[in-house]
């Protein structure tokens, strides 16, 4: 499946077949797959629950870009990997030590103030990533999936600023229940911004920022909507709860895939 | 068939009829459609709130038991696929229940009505989903039976149904073909996979036949319906067609439809089929099918979660226009 979008009309990128920077791009093409697969699962459970029509439409929409975002990453992984698995096998056979998502998304949904909260300091995050990358990835490929998610992320940080601010400045009850996300999720935002010697490798290449250099836009940004939300970061004295990016995970993440994955793991070798 | 048993009046001959009304039914045997802000009859108006309610009802309910695979889709592109079509059943509800406010009932109405049990949706959304299989035979026999009712409801004499089902019949056809591709895979798949297909069109086939309501000799006021033009068909005429159209597909299938009688019938150019278990399906109607109460927990409680969100919407909604008021009074 990834071998046929690549094969039409990828442009040249000699990084896929690097072969000194193999282990390094590919797991950094797994933590950009596994993030957007994870937070897309969660996202689409609100399918058919949410608390208004046109809400559930919207996360409808936002886990279905997700679900592109991962074929596309998890795609060129397999690729840059070259040991013929695609983006369905990485997603349906890797067991959660092997996952690279960052803790933040694995989370359980919650309720809809997590679920929006979530997806503001994610997004806000994964704008200015994909920006990023859009403009100045060394690598042709990788900034072509990024210019490409970075249309569909734009709307998704807008529209969940958007609700951040007006539930932060809702009633009395909207209000508590976005703060109360904002405690729970603040601690694990850090992750996002840790780099490690994979990271190093990677933006050494070009390919991708530093993630702590994304870090104060992120901040500067994220306090402008939660100001305008009349809602305040917690003080964390700089502790955060980091691990996914290295395959150590909360234990949510199992469940996640022994429910993604039972199909391809109970009958293993059928087409779908 | 989403709306079932939709009580309307009886039949009113020409000479029971009011000018008024006898204007009305002239309108509508000319092919005239009837728009919200037109006279219409009282009982026309009641039975189609009844109608489209039902119908919007069963569009969301329905996001339900396909809903129950999304997490475990098998691929991704299936994930997508299944995300999708349940997304559009949701869009569905939307101009459903849109159409129903321009008769004057509102969607918060319609969903109260709904989650005290006033109102119905589709017998078949009480039906569970077991296999993968299952996201196949949905698509295929149910989205394929809903297609039989709503093809013909273009036509309908009420302007806002007859667009919204317009709307709607372009994205049926999708969900049949991807439900239909869904079973071909697991048809002609591994003897597991087959095997969880027959077991799906085990237990959906009479639940299916079921959909387009009992049998016309027991229907109730669907005379005064269909001269209203907001029933078409007679249920069995669209049940006989379905079963018509379905039963060489699951033979190209290589799957066994669950009913021994089933015979082509040469002289009535179709087939002669058993009738589903009619008693199943008013107890179905009545609350006691296998997931009604779990269906109607589920809308309930995305109900109730969400009531914070939704007042939360609206108090930032008018503490803006307040600010936006105090503004621009102050410029002055
Ligand atoms: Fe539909
Ligand atoms: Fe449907
Ligand atoms: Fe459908």
């Amino acid at each position: 499946m990834s071998d046929q979008i690549a094969a039409s009309g990828a442009p040249q990128d000699p990084f896929v077949s690097d072969a000194a920077l193999k282990p390094a791009f590919f797991e950094w093409l797994c933590r950009m797959g596994d993030n957007a697969l994870v937070l897309g699962h969660r996202t689409s459970e609100w399918c058919g629950h949410g608390p208004v029509l046109e809400e559930d439409i919207a996360l409808a929409n936002t886990a279905l870009d997700l679900i592109g975002h991962t074929q596309m990453w998890l795609g060129l992984a397999g690729e840059v990997e070259d040991e013929g698995r695609d983006a369905d096998k990485l997603a349906y056979l890797r067991d959660a030590f092997k996952f690279r998502n960052v803790l933040l998304v694995e989370l359980p949904k919650g309720d809809m103030a997590v679920t929006v909260m979530r997806e503001f300091l994610f997004d806000a995050y994964h704008h200015l990533l994909l920006s990023w990358l859009a403009e100045n990835s060394n690598s042709p490929r990788v900034a072509e999936i990024a210019a490409k998610a970075l249309k569909e992320v734009s709307y998704h940080l807008e529209r969940a600023s958007d609700l951040v601010v007006r539930l932060g400045d809702g009633t009395p009850e909207s209000h508590r229940r976005m703060q109360d996300a904002l405690d729970l999720l603040w601690p694990y935002t850090g992750e996002m911004f840790e780099g490690d010697a994979l990271d190093t490798a990677v933006a050494e290449a070009g390919i991708a920022p530093q993630p702590e250099d994304l870090k104060a836009d992120w901040e500067a940004s994220v306090q402008e909507i939660l100001d305008e939300a009349t809602l305040k970061a917690p003080e964390t004295a700089g502790f955060f709860h980091k691990g996914g990016k290295q395959g150590r995970h909360t234990e949510h993440l199992g469940y996640i895939l022994a429910e993604m994955q039972f199909l391809q793991r109970a009958y293993p070798g059928a087409s779908w | 068939m989403y709306a079932q048993l939709v009580k309307s009046d009886a039949l009113k001959s020409r000479e029971e009829m009011s000018p008024e009304e006898q204007a009305f039914q002239e309108r509508i045997d000319n092919g005239e459609k009837i728009e919200p802000k037109d006279w219409m009859p009282e009982g026309y108006r009641k039975t189609l709130i009844r109608q489209i309610g039902q119908h919007a009802h069963s569009e969301i309910v329905g996001q339900l038991p396909e809903g129950n695979w999304i997490t475990r889709a098998p691929t991704l592109e299936r994930k997508a696929i299944l995300l999708a079509k349940v997304q559009d059943e949701a869009g569905h509800g939307l101009y459903l229940y849109s159409a129903a406010e321009t008769l004057g009932v509102s969607r918060d109405e319609l969903f109260e009505a709904l989650h005290s049990g006033k109102m119905k949706y589709s017998s078949i959304f009480n039906y569970p989903t077991l296999n993968w299989a299952d996201m196949g035979a949905v698509g295929w026999l149910v989205d394929g039976a809903a297609i039989m009712n709503q093809v013909p409801l273009q036509r309908t004499s009420f302007g806002p149904y007859s667009r919204a089902m317009i709307r709607i019949c372009k994205e049926e056809s999708f969900h049949q073909r991807q439900g239909y591709s869904i079973m071909m895979k697991m048809a002609f798949g591994t003897p597991e996979q087959k095997e969880m297909a027959q077991d799906s069109l085990n237990r959906f086939w009479f639940p299916a036949l079921m959909m387009f309501g009992p049998s016309d000799k027991d229907s109730v006021h669907s005379a005064q319906s269909m001269a209203w033009k907001i029933k078409m068909n007679t249920n069995d005429e669209l049940r006989q067609k379905f079963v018509n159209e379905t039963v060489p597909q699951a033979e190209y299938l290589g799957l066994t439809v669950p009913d021994e009688t089933l015979a082509w019938n040469e002289e009535k150019q179709g087939y002669d089929f058993a009738e589903p278990d009619w008693n199943e399906f008013f107890e179905v109607i009545k609350g006691n099918g296998p997931c009604n109460r779990e269906r109607l927990e589920a809308r309930v409680k995305a109900w109730d979660d969400g009531e914070w969100f939704r007042d939360g919407l609206n108090a930032f909604a008018e503490k803006a226009a307040a600010r936006r008021l105090a503004a621009s009074v102050a410029a002055e």
